[in-house]
């Protein structure tokens, strides 16, 4: 007579699924310690001695980002410049850049953002993709959508369309109105910002970067 | 006594069941309404436009979802409990009390969401009207409440499973509820830092869907087969812990897909890929297992020389069948369509996703909560053998059509962002809107609508099937 297999027993898949299972959770937790350090906020003196951070701090706002290719990395990555002003300031000290931050990430939940639009891609399919908003060519200066609010900054622009977004219809499908008010917008756009210095491993791809390739233009 | 529980006459904990059930399914009724009036927006943007706009209608629609489904899992777990444990569960009272504090806080939640919708951008809006967090927009005081509500529950799990026959079902139950509890509370802080948020939120988002609910509809499954059909008791036990063991063997670490391009290290890249890729596979695991013991056991029984179909519940067993193809085509297939990195940096945030989380959490989840629901229609009416009535064939082949066909239109759609939006725009605001305008998107759009009509109608069925056919005369008593 043969013993009864281990591969038929009950207790042995029991084990098994609890040590998968503890493993695979272990493995979990040791990899947030290490992410949970390599996305905390920088500092303004990060950015001052030129540190790269993952998630730069709310001072990158007196700086002027682009998204570039890097070779090193073959995707794109923002790259934080010289300064540059918003709101007709680049000299915001951590406190109040952390707290234009604040408003406006309270600002994005509170409004429901994400149920329209993706932020990093996630949230509703209902309107664009903000993750790199603030670099939009239509925002700059010889951007369609700066145009169309009269507003002489992409800062300015972006929280005029903010407080009066049907006023501004882009498409069939407008944004309505969601009652904020200016000092609310300007904390979304340093958000907005802020949420473009973010490194997200070149999300989205070649962002901007062809203009009205579709109409061969 | 054990009669009496089988039968869920005289058992306090299968009432209690039978209300969960009725609730979740009167919340599936409404996730349905406000997804009709979102795919109409799509189609008409002006309808209810600045009055119910489609970001209101949307997490309605999603957050009636996640409820329903929380309910349905409740309801399954009590209605099980005493067949399992043969014995009452213990602290029904509690049980009960903390049903109706659940029902009534999710009331307030749906009625702030559809009157009051925003607030100013301060902490009192995320502690009373929104948390703005997609899936899980319930307000702090509400996720306070819901915790106490879990705690209660898993308290009632434990008693009972602690006293009573402790089966390997009712095992994996208790390990994954404490788990599906726990993972809540990772969803419960405001950082400034969306990264932190995002990452932590995928927390309770993934490892819900992708693992602790996963597991749970294994181990329905498990139940299932054996009060439906018959199934070996060991049998079935055993293949419960290898679906465990692959489920979050595969399942935690999958997690990794959706750390691709949130600011999170490139190493997610690699993790990800890898456990995800191997996510379908106890999917097809889980499917075998289904249809393997029901040609089994009807294979055992016409040896024996009778010719009669070894199930004493059709439409439940429809369902569970249902499941086992709907788990492995819409999370399996469909997930493993866009979890690779490369192909993902493209389909990332577009209706690819749309299309899968419909086809996935259908499949998954909502088939096996409907069977649920007949199994305890079976139970309090006190059938032996509950037949298929016209209406119930009706039901299911209208909702599972027309959740695949918005899960095809969803995916067109999916197509023409990708390649418009995304490949040729480089997803920019004008790049977005070039995709949106496309006669292939809106075509698709269009039938998307068409598609939740008729789950829509289907659905109908199946409320008026759930209400009359436990006095229906054709089955077998």
């Amino acid at each position: 007579m043969t013993n009864k297999s281990v591969w038929s027993d009950s207790r042995f898949w029991q084990r098994s699924a609890s040590w998968v299972t503890g493993f695979a959770a272990i493995l979990l937790i040791w990899l947030t310690f290490d992410t949970s350090a390599q996305i905390s906020m920088g500092t303004d003196s990060d950015l001052q001695n030129g540190v790269t951070k993952r998630v730069p701090g709310p001072t990158v706002i007196n700086y002027k980002i682009t998204y570039e290719m890097s070779t090193k990395r073959g995707h794109e990555v923002p790259v934080i410049g010289e300064k540059e002003k918003f709101f007709g300031r680049d000299d915001y000290s951590e406190e109040e850049a952390g707290e234009l931050l604040h408003l406006g990430k309270l600002g994005s939940q509170a409004k429901n953002c994400m149920d329209c639009h993706t932020l990093l891609g996630n949230g509703g399919y209902y309107a664009p993709d903000l993750t790199k908003a603030w670099l939009d060519p239509a925002w700059g200066p010889e951007g369609s959508l700066q145009a169309m609010t009269g507003k002489n900054t992409k800062e300015e622009a972006m929280a005029e369309f903010l407080q009066h977004p049907s006023q501004y219809p882009t498409h069939a499908r407008m944004m309505p109105n969601l009652g904020i008010t200016a000092k609310e917008a300007k904390g979304l756009v340093a958000f907005l910002k802020h949420l473009s210095s973010i490194d997200t491993n070149g999300f989205p791809r070649n962002f901007g970067k062809i203009q009205g390739a579709i109409h061969g233009k | 006594m054990a009669n009496n529980h089988l039968t869920g006459i005289g058992s306090e904990s299968k009432q209690l069941a039978t209300w969960y059930l009725t609730v979740a399914a009167i919340l599936f009724g409404a996730q349905l309404l406000f997804g009709l009036v979102a795919a109409i927006q799509y189609v008409m943007p002006g309808f209810l436009f600045e009055i119910l706009d489609f970001s209101i209608a949307r997490m309605l629609h999603i957050n009636a979802l996640v409820v329903w489904m929380v309910f349905a899992m409740f309801g399954s777990v009590y209605w099980l409990l005493p067949d399992e444990t043969g014995i009452e569960t213990i602290g029904i009272k509690v049980g009960k009390l903390l049903f109706w504090v659940f029902t009534a806080a999710i009331v307030v939640v749906v009625l702030v969401f559809l009157f009051v919708q925003v607030g100013p951008a301060d902490e009192t809006t995320i502690w009373f009207i929104t948390e703005g967090r997609e899936y899980i927009e319930a307000p702090r005081w509400a996720d306070i409440g819901i915790v106490v509500v879990v705690l209660g529950f898993v308290f009632n799990l434990y008693a009972t499973g602690m006293k009573g026959n402790r089966s390997g079902i009712v095992t994996v139950i208790m390990a994954d509820m404490l788990a599906f509890a726990g993972i809540y509370l990772a969803g419960m802080f405001f950082t400034d830092n969306i990264t932190v948020d995002q990452y932590w939120w995928w927390w309770v988002i993934h490892l819900w869907v992708e693992a602790t609910w996963e597991v749970y509809v294994g181990a329905l499954a498990a139940y299932g087969l054996i009060t439906m059909i018959g199934a070996h008791r060991k049998v079935v036990e055993m293949w419960l812990w290898i679906e465990v063991a692959m489920l979050f063997g595969s399942g935690i670490l999958g997690m990794g897909h959706h750390y691709f391009w949130i600011g999170t290290p490139e190493y997610w890249w690699e993790i990800g890929a890898l456990f995800s890729a191997l996510e379908p596979l106890p999917l097809v695991a889980m499917f075998i297992h289904v249809l393997y013991d029901w040609g089994k056991t009807q294979g055992a029984q016409e040896a024996l020389g009778k010719k009669t179909s070894v199930i004493n519940n059709k439409p439940a067993f429809t369902w569970f069948v249902l499941n086992a193809f709907g788990n492995f085509l819409g999370a399996g297939v469909w997930g493993f369509f866009h979890t690779m990195p490369q192909v993902n940096l493209y389909t990332h945030g577009t209706q690819f996703t749309s299309a899968h989380g419909h086809l996935a959490f259908f499949g998954a989840y909502a088939t096996i909560l409907i069977g649920m629901m007949y199994l305890a229609v079976q139970g309090t009416n006190g059938i032996k053998v509950l037949r298929s009535t016209k209406t119930s064939i009706w039901a299911v082949s209208m909702i599972a059509g027309g959740v695949l066909g918005m899960t095809v239109a969803l995916t067109l759609a999916g197509y023409v962002q990708v390649l418009v939006s995304r490949a040729q725009m480089g997803a920019t605001w004008a790049g977005y809107f070039d995709g949106q305008s496309g006669m292939w998107f809106s075509q698709a759009m269009d039938w998307r609508l068409l598609m939740g009509f008729v789950t829509f109608l289907g659905f109908l069925l199946l409320a008026k099937d759930l209400l009359t056919t436990g006095k229906n005369p054709v089955h077998e008593r």
